[in-house]
């Protein structure tokens, strides 16, 4: 760490933006050379929230580690879950009741639209509008209740279970998700008018962070990060898991590499979200909601890897396994990783301030990262 | 110049002189005055590290709105925040981060510990090489908070209980949590 | 391509490749020292095009250290894995880096947690550790009774 703002030979800036600054992304540090106000380097110093989750899940048994990753990227912590259920199942190689994938689907979609509204808020926070932020969080809100009723937790809610989903749904849960979609089917215009067609945001985004196809596949970037450059790197599309085969949704893409594209990816995702939903919502099959499993998981011998869409990005889990009660040795794949490592790509030669802007669609959740 | 360097030739204060950790001020009813207007209008640091800190924003935001009981100025510079909430874990690289920022606050500063990582170390108590044990390792706590997160109500009533702690001005016999829903059913 | 066309391609452009039977994608064994030539060309030749590296890391085999490259191609969708194993005293490899730019952080990640170095890295340096960390932690021989309170 920097203890004093340098000036190095060539007459060039060197400062400290983080750990614990005003953007709501966490505890992320970047040194930054600038001439005058135009970035010349961005160097991200990583580690300040490294809990060393791959060595403590050496450790962990296979029902326990699955709840150590809701912390990872909390807020699709649902589907990080899914991700590590879907692995261990794999290695079992045991079937999956319909209800249950039905009843994961719909949490992994409700999930992302908590996380694209949370992240809406604090994006149009970072470029200066303070409204948006309590307008995100009162439908996270609605959406936080739906889950309390089933999952039992808010946040990071424990669910998935290796074989199906912990408990069964709550008599609840449709009505109130249909009220909900209800409502925020009217909500989603206001946003359109109140952030994205607002005159002085869209000069902030557009024409700013750009990176080509070519090298956002190169720099490993996955999720909206990399559809607003033209990549079709959808898992739900290309590797369907789970029953995502089965309902109609387009991927969205856009093609103009900026910011601003990067902002649309996201809205349309959210209307994508709200689709799955109601095509799933009223056909839940009855059946178990969980396959019967031993109660001691012992993987066999072997390596399994997964991968699933998170609001971030491709999530991976690989799991190395001897056979024993606990993994030998476990990855995360983390989109955060590699979506932060373009980040100095995207911002060289722009000003200070789109740096916050580009930060802001990048939607990095600091945690994640550093794993 | 401290408070005990008593001059010979002055004469004795009128009051009684209680060495502080604030530096010292003469006491009488004021001091009464003076916790009561703290307490009040607590401007908390942004500073959240990982989960938590979204229940911290949620408790910030309009449902669980914080700001009823004055802490509606989040600053993001220590030097202008009295009571930092260490939302989130500590790591080996972090520690040194966080007691300088607890070094910058001007005094009187308090410290709440909210969640499981904050208070222990939480979930990531075993078999871990780099998460410290509890922010108390680091920097003096006022208030621990317990849940994995926390939900906003218990942020709020760690909130409340700060209040109550601070107006009791460090006589624990002095102090009261009222619960307002009490007050409403009577 | 389908696995049998893949493994035959990959034993064409270099006889000394094994692979391994069964698992859900296709496991290909390298020496260290060809390994860069080996994914060069797997990320040159236009009907492999393996352009995404979608996950770099290490395992600590006791008695060896593996190194483990998941490679895909966003044009023909198809997946291979490219495993090398590293002696344990040196452990030392090429770097990917300059072929796929993920590479660049993925790399530090491994050095600063399992000790391997990467010839010809542009910037080798601990990433998630703080500077003074000494040992290297992922490594199975690990001890640090200080920090890691035993379950």
């Amino acid at each position: 760490m920097l203890e004093e703002v340098a000036v190095n030979d060539t007459g060039d800036l060197i400062i400290n933006v983080g750990p614990q600054h005003p953007s709501t992304h966490g505890v992320l540090h970047l040194i930054i050379t600038l001439n005058g106000e135009t970035i010349k380097n961005i160097d991200p110093n990583l580690g300040y929230i490294h809990r060393s989750i791959e060595k403590m899940c050496e450790s962990l048994s296979y029902r326990q580690f699955i709840y150590v990753t809701s912390r990872m990227d909390y807020l699709s912590s649902h589907i990080n879950n899914h991700a590590c259920a879907l692995t261990v199942e794999k290695g079992l190689q045991i079937e999956i009741p319909e209800r249950a994938q039905y009843i994961r689907v719909i949490m992994d979609e409700l999930t992302r639209l908590a996380s694209h509204q949370l992240w809406w808020g604090a994006a149009a926070m970072d470029v200066g509008a303070l409204t948006p932020f309590f307008h995100a969080f009162r439908e996270r809100e609605m959406i936080n209740e739906i889950m309390e009723e089933t999952c039992g937790a808010r946040l990071t809610m424990n669910y998935n279970v290796p074989g199906g989903v912990m408990a069964d749904i709550h008599p609840d849960f449709q009505r109130k998700t249909k009220e909900f979609l209800k409502f925020f089917k009217t909500k989603l215009p206001e946003y359109d008018e109140m952030v994205t067609g607002n005159i002085i945001f869209q000069n902030r985004m557009k024409n700013i962070g750009l990176i080509t196809k070519e090298d956002a596949i190169s720099y490993g970037c996955s999720g909206p990060t990399a559809r607003a450059s033209g990549v079709s790197c959808d898992i739900r599309k290309i590797h369907p898991y789970s029953i995502y085969d089965k309902v109609n949704f387009t991927e969205s893409i856009q093609t103009s590499c900026d910011s601003y594209g990067r902002y649309l990816v996201r809205m349309e995702e959210m209307r994508q979200s709200i689709s799955i939903i109601e095509q799933l919502i009223d056909n839940i099959p009855e059946g178990d909601f969980q396959a019967k499993t031993k109660a001691v998981i012992k993987l066999p011998k072997g390596e399994f890897y997964s991968r699933v869409e998170t609001a971030r990005g491709e999530l991976g889990v690989y799991i190395v396994s001897e056979g024993g009660l606990t993994p030998y040795r476990i990855k995360f794949r983390s989109p955060g990783f590699s979506n932060l490592s373009a980040l100095n790509h995207m911002a060289r030669g722009q000003k200070i301030g789109d740096m916050v802007a580009i930060m802001a669609t990048l939607d990095l959740v600091i945690p994640d990262i550093d794993r | 110049m401290d408070v005990n360097n008593k001059n010979p030739n002055q004469e004795p204060f009128p009051g009684d002189v209680h060495p502080t950790a604030s530096g010292g001020i003469v006491v009488t009813k004021l001091d009464d005055v003076i916790n009561w207007a703290r307490s009040n209008s607590l401007w908390p640091l942004v500073f959240g590290t990982s989960c938590c800190a979204i229940e911290m924003m949620s408790a910030a935001s309009a449902k669980y709105d914080w700001s009823r009981f004055g802490f509606e100025v989040a600053r993001a510079t220590p030097r202008q925040a009295d009571v930092i909430i260490i939302a989130g874990t500590i790591v080996n690289k972090m520690a040194p981060v966080l007691k300088r920022l607890y070094d910058q606050m001007p005094d009187p500063k308090y410290v709440i510990a909210m969640g499981a990582c904050a208070t222990s170390g939480g979930p990531f108590f075993y078999n871990t090489y780099s998460v410290v044990k509890g922010a108390d390792h680091i920097i003096p706590v006022d208030v621990y908070v317990a849940g994995c997160p926390p939900r906003p109500e218990a942020l709020m009533h760690a909130l409340i209980s700060l209040q109550a702690k601070i107006k009791a001005g460090g006589r624990p016999e002095k102090m009261v949590i009222e619960h307002f829903y009490d007050k409403a059913t009577k | 391509m389908e696995r049998e066309a893949l493994q035959a391609r990959i034993s064409a452009i270099n006889a000394a490749v094994t692979f391994e039977e069964g698992g859900e994608m296709l496991n290909a064994f390298v020496e260290p020292a060809e390994c860069r030539d080996l994914l060069q060309t797997l990320h040159n030749m236009d009907d492999l095009a393996f352009d995404y590296m979608f996950c770099l890391t290490c395992v600590d085999w006791k008695t060896h250290l593996t190194m483990v490259y998941h490679l895909e191609s966003t044009k023909h969708r198809h997946i291979v894995v490219i495993k090398s194993k590293l002696d344990r005293e040196n452990p030392e490899i090429d770097t990917m880096s300059d072929i796929w730019r993920t590479a660049e952080l993925l790399e530090r990640e491994v050095y600063e947690l399992f000790g391997v170095r990467f010839i010809n890295h542009p910037d080798l340096r601990k990433l998630l550790l703080s500077d003074e960390w000494e040992g290297w932690p992922l490594r199975k021989d690990y001890e640090d009774p200080i920090n890691m309170i035993k379950l």
